[in-house]
């Protein structure tokens, strides 16, 4: 069974979706034809494109932006948002336990060798401060809704998340092509992102810092995301730096301006942390810095996302995330994870070759929706193959519960038809934790699939979190 | 501003305007050439290739040269680097770099220049529309620098797209009048002539100075004065003295940590020049002048990459 986001079970609207429904039947189908045209010629000046992988010729394409928004009623954001907020506080506890004192491993909860053996474990990690204690200044967490329309967490992204770009520019759009309708709902606001962003980095500079100099360091214009690093570098007034435009003298970060060198505090990186530092990691990066982590671990500058991240979103350590809220934060998580097998663990490993065709199995690794199995639209050969992977290296993989994910109103080539989504917010941590109201909506184009990556023909809508009662 | 965006800013004004003046070169060429007997032809020809350096390239891909060839290899050939296909396609590039640094009016006009510029057919471009095309190069640049002009923020990004426009448009300038010392004359009786006279008058229209040297002289064409104007006359916005006027007029806007040596090449050129005198010059020889004037832009041309737009 699905959850529909706009009509309840007996087919009536759900309330907060009564307006746009009433005003969705009285548009005639050339009037929305040509906003979405309208909506596509705009997407296009702008430039909001993204570059595809493996796309030989290296073109920009849009992501489809479909003008039906998600809706989200307050009641259940605040929970949301509660929920968020505790679950990225425990997550920040937890790297900076596994950095220090590693307590959660001596008390036997997460296992010590899943961390110190893990290959985003960053040795060169152990012992270092950061700023406010945080690691995670920029989280990007996913979640989906069950059949009973229960919220779930399915992903903590961690290291470098995107997409915050199109959550604000879908709200641009919306508002430029409907303003009627936000006239009528009490939609909150998001533009302030940005300010959001830039106040979390500039907290986050290193202690002393009074005017600390930010940038956002990205790889370059070929990125898949280059268009976001620039739109937010744009947003918030930072210069954009790319790996020639920065060198480290004396442990100290400089980046390279016509006026000669102007020392950096705090470095929002969109890189990953292997290419970060040729002397430190990867010694054929040709997009780090060399001497980058030397400086960062005397406390010269600070990166965010830190330094070994990746250790808290991967999906082997997904599991244990409702027991490090419980272990640091004494409470019960507000927010529920989705059952998860382990299949470096015989039992679980077991069930889930018996039961393939009913579940999702995912590399620990993969992101992108690549890499996946999801057994019910697996052909037998598929199975077989992945029977094999499984066998092979158990570590690396995990299985789920096929989740039906719910599905929301969304334009398709003859009129409109319900379509999966998912939702991703953005969290910040710097002094302390801020969440903009909604996220970023993706959506699965195509009629039944599930899968809601931009790199796999996913769409975005706009996200709106109104209050109640307002536009019933 | 960063280096590196200084950089492209830098070179995206200067190839706009490098791709202009070689329109500017060609024109002149094919009117000249009109009006050539078939001796002086192939010399009159090899003007605009010897004073662009690019001599040698030609006849690397080339047997020998006509003018559909010459437009062929400085106006199309994407493996010249100074051809105006290339300049255009360059200066695309810089700005697509550097695009959230600009305005977008400045990036989508150089985007749909260079989009336009493939539509071009080779046959139409050194055939008999070559004229229009000259045209169009002219047109795109005066309208990309008229987008710098009326959009981009009075700050570091304006003084260096200035910087690129000048440097290049002193240098194109000096090369565009010694073409009258490389192209020849059928007959040593016709120095001073009626083909003399529209050699002159064809250098003239080609830097867009035919009416001002009018207004200003008010008598026929004589080289000294086309010289002066084309040399010291700040009034005329495609001179050396004017480009060294906004040279200068930049770099007094700009401070960089070691930049002192840019600034001070700038300022004895730009001293030479309004303090300059026709006939001094003429005395030493005009080439011998031009010759020495665009080693000195060269060498500015490199100070300043190193004071302010250098890598670490």
């Amino acid at each position: 069974m699905t959850y529909d986001e706009m009509h309840g079970p007996d087919g009536s609207v759900r309330p907060h979706y009564g307006l746009l429904a009433r005003w969705l039947e009285s548009m005639p189908k050339s009037a929305i034809e040509e906003k979405r045209r309208e909506a596509d010629l705009l997407f296009h000046r702008v430039g909001i494109t993204f570059a595809v992988y493996g796309d030989e010729q290296g073109t920009e394409r849009l992501i489809p932006f479909d003008a039906i928004p998600r809706i989200i009623p307050d009641s259940e954001w605040r929970l949301l948002e509660r929920g968020l907020r505790q679950r990225v506080t425990a997550l920040n506890r937890f790297l900076h336990d596994i950095y220090h004192a590693q307590d959660i491993l001596h008390a036997g909860i997460v296992p010590a060798e899943h961390v110190l053996t893990h290959d985003a474990y960053q040795v060169a990690m152990v012992g270092v401060d950061v700023p406010n204690n945080v690691y995670c200044h920029i989280a990007g967490i996913d979640i989906v809704r069950d059949g009973s329309g229960e919220y779930y967490v399915l992903e903590d992204n961690l290291r470098t998340p995107s997409g915050v770009s199109y959550m604000l520019e879908n709200r641009r759009m919306m508002m430029r092509l409907f303003p009627e309708l936000f006239e009528q709902y009490e939609v909150k606001p998001v533009e302030h992102y940005p300010q959001l962003l830039f106040e979390t980095l500039r907290a986050s500079a290193p202690p002393g810092v009074r005017e600390p100099v930010v940038v956002v360091f990205t790889p370059g214009q070929y990125n898949s995301a280059y268009f976001e690093h620039a739109f937010l570098a744009q947003q918030m007034g930072v210069e954009l730096v790319e790996s020639t435009d920065l060198s480290v003298h004396d442990g100290v970060v400089y980046m390279h301006t016509t006026s000669g060198r102007e020392r950096v505090d705090v470095i929002y990186r969109r890189i990953d942390d292997p290419f970060l530092d040729p002397l430190a990691f990867r010694p054929d990066s040709v997009l780090g810095v060399a001497g980058l982590l030397a400086a960062y671990r005397l406390g010269n500058v600070t990166l965010a996302n830190a330094i070994g991240t990746g250790v808290a979103d991967d999906k082997s350590t997904y599991p244990y995330v409702p027991e490090m809220i419980r272990f640091y934060l004494g409470e019960e998580p507000i927010l529920r994870n989705v059952p998860t097998w382990q299949l470096r663990k015989p039992e679980d490993q077991r069930y889930v070759l018996e039961h393939l065709p009913e579940l999702v199995v995912k590399q620990v690794q993969g992101s992108g929706g690549y890499g996946m199995l999801i057994g019910p639209k697996a052909s037998k050969k598929e199975l077989d193959t992945f029977r094999e992977q499984i066998r092979a290296n158990p570590a690396g993989y995990i299985a789920q519960p096929t989740l039906a994910l719910s599905t929301c109103a969304t334009f398709v080539e003859d009129g409109i038809a319900p379509r999966h989504l998912d939702l991703r917010p953005f969290v910040l941590s710097g002094r302390e934790v801020k969440i903009v109201p909604g996220g970023l909506t993706r959506v699965a184009l195509k009629k039944g699939s599930l899968v809601v990556n931009s790199s796999q023909g996913g769409g975005t809508k706009d996200t709106w979190v109104v209050r109640e009662g307002a536009a019933d | 501003m960063l280096a590196r965006v200084g950089d492209r800013i830098f070179w995206m004004s200067r190839l706009m305007e490098r791709a202009e003046n070689m329109a500017r070169l060609l024109g002149v060429t094919s009117n000249v050439v009109l009006f050539s007997t078939r001796d002086t032809q192939e010399q009159n020809l090899l003007a605009p290739l010897t004073i662009t350096g690019t001599t040698k390239a030609f006849f690397d891909r080339h047997d020998s040269v006509t003018l559909p060839s010459l437009i062929d290899f400085m106006g199309l050939d994407e493996s010249n680097p100074s051809s105006i296909s290339t300049c255009i396609r360059q200066a695309r590039e810089n700005a697509h770099a550097v695009r959230w640094q600009i305005t977008s009016e400045m990036w989508e006009t150089l985007n749909a220049t260079w989009l336009e510029m493939r539509e071009f057919r080779r046959d139409q471009v050194t055939g008999r529309e070559a004229t229009r095309f000259f045209d169009w190069v002219k047109e795109r640049s005066h309208l990309f620098r008229g987008v710098t002009y009326g959009t981009i923020v009075r700050g570091e990004a304006f003084n260096f797209s200035r910087l690129g426009t000048f440097l290049e448009r002193a240098d194109d300038t000096a090369r565009i009048l010694d073409v009258k010392y490389h192209i020849l004359l059928p007959r040593v009786e016709d120095v001073g002539g009626a083909l003399d006279y529209y050699q002159w008058a064809a250098l003239l229209r080609s830097v867009s100075s035919l009416e001002t040297y009018r207004l200003i002289y008010r008598d026929q064409i004589y080289p000294i004065n086309v010289a002066e104007l084309l040399i010291l006359e700040r009034r005329m916005p495609r001179s050396l003295a004017a480009g060294l006027d906004e040279i200068t007029r930049a770099l007094s806007h700009i401070t960089g940590q070691n930049d002192q040596p840019a600034k001070r090449l700038a300022a004895v050129l730009h001293a030479r020049l309004v303090h300059g005198d026709i006939q001094e010059i003429f005395r030493g020889g005009l080439h011998e002048y031009l010759t020495e004037f665009l080693e000195d832009v060269h060498e500015l041309g490199q100070r300043i990459q190193r004071a302010y737009l250098g890598a670490l």
